[in-house]
């Protein structure tokens, strides 16, 4: 499909869910409310380690306004020694994460939890239960976790034969390492250290449920994925999926956090134990605690490298954190820091390392920054040791056209050269920069790229004609990023009517056939291909409704414009039938109109992406600020420009946070110390420039619209780009995140 | 459910009234925009809330004679801002108080309240210390007067005794060759807590410095009078051996903590590069250098 034919793919439509958002009508989950709803609060531990001996509810229960108590006795129980997996998540994890069960693991870990007819009485009921704690020594730094004699979380987990808070390693080879820095003219090793991050939406997890007398459940919460929610609420609880419907909130902000669930089955089986609807909210402080947020990582890259700048080996070592439970985004590091470059001999390594913080959650490419954090610098410091421009030091090594990488894939079309010639060619790369522009003030440029898988998975979608002609279509994932927007584009111009007349719902699990998370940058590549195969589906009925009422064959009836006509001068003369003419006609002509697809989509080919970023630092304060930022990615095609570009815009702002100013900080006591946007320093808007992205469209071949999913790659590069212009400002080299003002002061002064 | 009374007095012998037969369990309103967010956070409890927007006394401006100002302790910022003549006698007082919170919270949030919440990161109360604001307060048993630099104990601890209510502020009058302003460490550009804040005054004749105060804030359980930062200034011609000099008193001066805003040394360095800073626009606006 060319570009240049297109009237509504690539055209900034407006946007379906703006107007309710900006006038505040969006119905977000903690929106709702139901005639009889109580409320339910959850106790939360106060120690950050501790095995829990007894708990006892009486006081609470019998507190005047208490409706129900529950604990993890009232969630199904999973044995420790078998794991049950839905996607990448266990559920004997899942369960435990939710409400402690044999322990408590981290300082706010849920341990038992109450309904009550408001919530000031269920918080005071919370305040009655007592829980008898065997407090244990607790481990919040990797460092402190993997040293010897490190307080153990888990007795079931075993590294190298023994008791270890080392849940799993991942391991990703390509050819000889030591032989590849054998061949090496420069080798250069170098340790680095991130702080875990927060996801940062606005939204706090919520969520109203009512289960009925007839054992029948209805969720209205957000998340990522109403199927999700459905699947892990019926394993927690035991109540099969078909009687449970989710019905999805629009959804204020996830960046893969929201791929889990926290409170649903908790007010689930407190709905099905008082006969209640229950409505659950999160407070700030509570989301910060116990949600999310991404690890923090220690990790040593060493790469060598031929004098030309050929890169002949590369070796990343990377612990990452789990939080309190297995899982962290181990695969992220370890499969996407080299995978941009063609390099013969890697070693990659990934450890999980469970501590006394949060079970982490998703946060857009989970993990990949972190290992682009460290590749990407050593490569800078490799092209400054070779003396070679480093976007040309990239260019000499790209991944190209079947390279194979170190995680296993064997590339088809590469388009990361594409990304750095865009950079390279870009007015910001030559604009001058004065490096001392007045007293105290230094300036500097720095460029770092990077990778992502992308995805495609299962997804569903309904495309129905209305009875006036117009249209609906529906598809199973909530949307975080304008995937509405882009698939209303897709069907009017599939259809070839106006843009107005396409309305795009998301199902409840009950409306619409099964479809995986909105996650991985898969929503818009997947949705798209159910919706164009529905599309070209209707467009055949359509072509056959209006050669039955020609009374000739459908092959000689062609669609465009929005209309049937006849396909040639051999077809008959016949005036053209529009949609809201063939609708008219639909239930004389054989019934409804439209069609639906369920599929599990192929063809995700990973995205790429290159920047570049000035910085000023002021040097007395130590202080950081982004200048101008540039952004070149390949999306294959943009469906919706706008929502791209935002994309773009989005994963940069976030990375500028982590390289920044973000950061989880505890006290002595193993207590989260900054749980509020006060403390936990997001940028806000005065803090960031207007970021330009370059929106490369080389179309996915795979793709009926080309498309390869943007969501993810624009956080991988930030944190290494920054580093290396703050490095091009003061001449200091930075190895841990955040850069704040006292840690840029003392290197300074170091 | 605990019941909440709110009182809307309209004189401050009511107002006064009503607070003291609370015994203590009452909280005064202004803005609201530290109380309501402590009740949120379930720091305070109050019985009752008593709203003081309603005195004339406490939400008026009045301009002397002699060119000094009283500002009345529930003035919000952003009415500060609308005075026709405040802003060009006090630029530094004014840019501190416009400082706290967001535009929205400005409508809102009061000089008075920003003291009685007892921060040492208050961004008005160094300004305040620098201006030699006077602090009005009654109380059951009448009215005293404190100097600002005076009235916090502590973090979150004020010497206000039971019972007693902030009026407002009285500012001294203006001599010819003077200049204020504020500056901040925030990590962010904006909706963020000082790490330090310094607070300048300064008169200048012929280039002299004939009066100077300083005030310092996020450095020490309270918004210090930094007495020997502006006794480095005055007589000086704001030379860099004397900015140094009071750059070195502020150091000096520092009593910080490390916490998760800042560490003891970021801050005790970061007084003294503000002093300098603050220093250079105070001057400016004095018409000097």
């Amino acid at each position: 499909m060319d570009a240049i034919d297109n009237k509504w793919i690539g055209s900034r439509t407006i946007r379906p869910d703006g107007a309710d958002k900006v006038t505040g009508r969006a119905g977000y989950s903690a929106d709702n409310a139901m005639p009889g709803m109580i409320w339910a609060r959850i106790l939360r531990s106060p120690h950050p380690h501790a095995n829990i001996r007894s708990i006892n509810t009486a006081k609470a229960a019998a507190l005047p306004g208490v409706k129900a108590v529950i604990t993890a006795a009232d969630l199904v129980e999973f044995p420790l020694d078998k794991p049950v997996m839905l996607g990448i998540q266990d559920m004997r994890w899942m369960s435990r994460n939710i409400l402690a069960r044999e322990k408590v693991l981290f300082h706010g870990h849920p341990v038992a939890a109450v309904a009550a007819i408001s919530e000031e009485i269920a918080d005071a009921a919370c305040r009655l239960i007592e829980v008898e704690y065997e407090v244990l020594p607790h481990a919040i730094e990797i460092e402190d976790a993997i040293a010897p004699g490190a307080p153990i979380l888990h007795d079931f987990i075993r590294h190298e034969g023994a008791s270890s808070n080392i849940a799993s390693t991942m391991v990703n080879k390509l050819g000889d390492i030591e032989a590849g820095f054998a061949a090496a003219d420069i080798i250069i090793e170098r340790s680095f250290t991130t702080r875990p991050v927060h996801q940062g939406y606005l939204e706090p997890q919520a969520c109203t449920v009512s289960c009925t007398a007839d054992g029948k459940v209805t969720i209205w919460s957000s998340s990522q994925g109403q199927f999700m929610v459905r699947a892990m609420t019926s394993l927690l609880t035991g109540i099969p999926q078909s009687s449970i419907r989710a019905i999805p909130a629009e959804i204020g902000g996830g960046f893969g956090a929201k791929t889990i669930v926290y409170l649903e089955p908790i007010a689930v089986v407190l709905s099905r134990k008082t006969g209640r609807p229950v409505k659950m909210v999160m407070n700030r402080d509570e989301v910060f605690r116990a949600t999310g947020p991404t690890s923090g990582s220690m990790s040593t890259v060493k790469i060598g490298a031929k004098k030309d700048g050929t890169i002949v080996a590369a070796q990343g070592t990377f612990y990452i954190q789990a939080g309190c439970l297995p899982g962290g985004p181990v695969r992220g590091p370890v499969g996407c820091s080299f995978a941009p470059y063609e390099i013969a001999n890697v070693l990659s390594v990934g450890y999980d390392v469970v501590s006394n913080r949060s079970k982490v959650a998703a946060y857009r490419a989970p993990g990949a920054p972190l290992g682009a954090y460290a590749a990407e610098s050593v490569i800078d410091e490799l092209a400054e040791a070779l003396k070679i421009d480093p976007l040309e030091l990239r260019l000499k090594n790209t991944a190209r056209k079947g390279t194979k990488a170190a995680y296993g894939a064997t590339f088809g079309d590469v388009t990361f050269k594409e990304t750095i010639e865009a950079i390279k060619h870009h007015p910001h790369y030559s604009a001058p920069l004065d490096h001392a522009p007045a007293e105290g003030v230094r300036r500097g440029r720095g460029v770092a790229s990077g990778f992502w898988y992308n995805a495609g998975g299962e997804s569903s979608a309904q495309l129905n004609i209305t009875e006036d002609g117009n249209v609906t279509v529906t598809t199973g994932h909530p949307d975080v990023g304008g995937s509405r927007a882009s698939i209303a584009n897709v069907a009017a111009e599939l259809l070839g009517i106006d843009h107005s007349r396409v309305s795009v719902l998301i199902g409840d699990t009950a409306s619409i056939g099964f479809s995986n998370l909105t996650g991985g940058s898969r929503v818009t590549f997947a949705s798209a291909i159910v919706v164009t195969q529905s599309a070209e589906k209707v467009i055949t009925q359509l072509r056959e409704r209006a050669a039955k009422i020609w009374k000739i064959d459908p092959e000689a009836v062609a669609w465009a414009n929005g209309e049937a006509f006849p396909a040639g001068a051999n077809a008959g003369q016949f005036p053209p039938l529009s949609l809201k003419e063939l609708a008219a006609k639909a239930n004389e002509m054989g019934g409804p109109i439209g069609a639906g697809t369920q599929l599990t989509t192929t063809g995700a080919d990973p995205g790429f992406a290159t920047h570049v970023v000035d910085v000023e630092v002021d040097i007395e304060l130590g202080i950081v600020r982004v200048l101008r930022y540039t952004a070149a990615q390949d999306v294959g095609r943009a469906l919706h420009p706008s929502y791209v570009e935002g994309q773009i815009q989005g994963g940069v702002v976030q990375g500028i946070g982590w390289a920044l100013s973000e950061e989880y900080l505890y006290d002595k006591q193993g207590r989260l110390d900054n749980a509020s946007f006060l403390d936990y320093r997001m940028p806000v808007c005065s803090d960031v420039p207007m970021i330009e992205p370059v929106v490369l469209e080389l179309p996915n071949p795979k793709h009926p619209q080309g498309v390869r999913g943007a969501g993810e790659a624009p956080l991988v590069p930030p944190l290494a780009a920054i580093s290396n212009a703050i490095y091009d400002a003061l001449g200091k080299r930075f190895y841990s995140l955040p850069m704040s003002p006292p840690k840029v002061l003392a290197v300074l002064e170091g | 459910m605990t019941d909440i009374r709110f009182l809307t007095p309209h004189t401050l012998d009511e107002a006064i009234g009503a607070f003291a037969a609370a015994q203590g369990s009452a909280r005064i309103l202004a803005g609201g925009t530290d109380l309501l967010v402590q009740m949120r956070n379930g720091v305070v409890r109050p019985g009752a809330i008593i709203d003081i927007k309603g005195i004339a006394e406490l939400t008026g401006i009045t301009e002397a004679a002699d060119g000094g100002f009283f500002v009345g302790a529930a003035v919000s910022g952003a009415a500060l801002a609308e005075h026709r003549h405040f802003g060009k006698a006090w630029p530094g007082v004014l840019e501190a108080i416009n400082l706290i919170g967001s535009t929205q919270v400005q409508g809102r949030a009061s000089a008075g309240g920003n003291l009685c919440n007892g921060s040492p990161a208050g961004d008005s109360v160094p300004a305040m210390v620098a201006a030699g604001a006077i602090v009005i307060i009654q109380g059951p048993n009448g009215r005293r007067q404190l100097p600002v630099e005076a009235f916090p104990a502590g973090p979150g601890r004020t010497n206000l005794t039971p019972g007693e209510i902030v009026v407002g502020f009285t500012l001294p009058p203006r001599p010819a060759g003077s200049g204020d302003a504020y500056l901040r460490m925030i990590p962010r550009t904006e909706m963020d807590i000082a790490v330090v804040g310094v607070g300048v005054s300064l008169t200048l004749a012929n280039g002299v410095v004939t009066a100077a105060r300083v005030g310092l804030g996020a450095v020490a359980p309270t918004v210090l009078l930094v007495a020997d930062a502006g006794a480095a200034l005055i007589g000086s011609t704001l030379d860099a051996a004397s900015v140094e000099a009071a750059a070195a008193a502020c150091r000096a001066a520092c009593k910080p903590i490390d916490d998760k805003r800042g560490t003891i040394v970021y801050r005790t360095k970061v007084a003294g590069v503000l002093l300098r800073r603050t220093v250079a626009i105070a001057a400016e606006r004095a018409g000097g250098k």
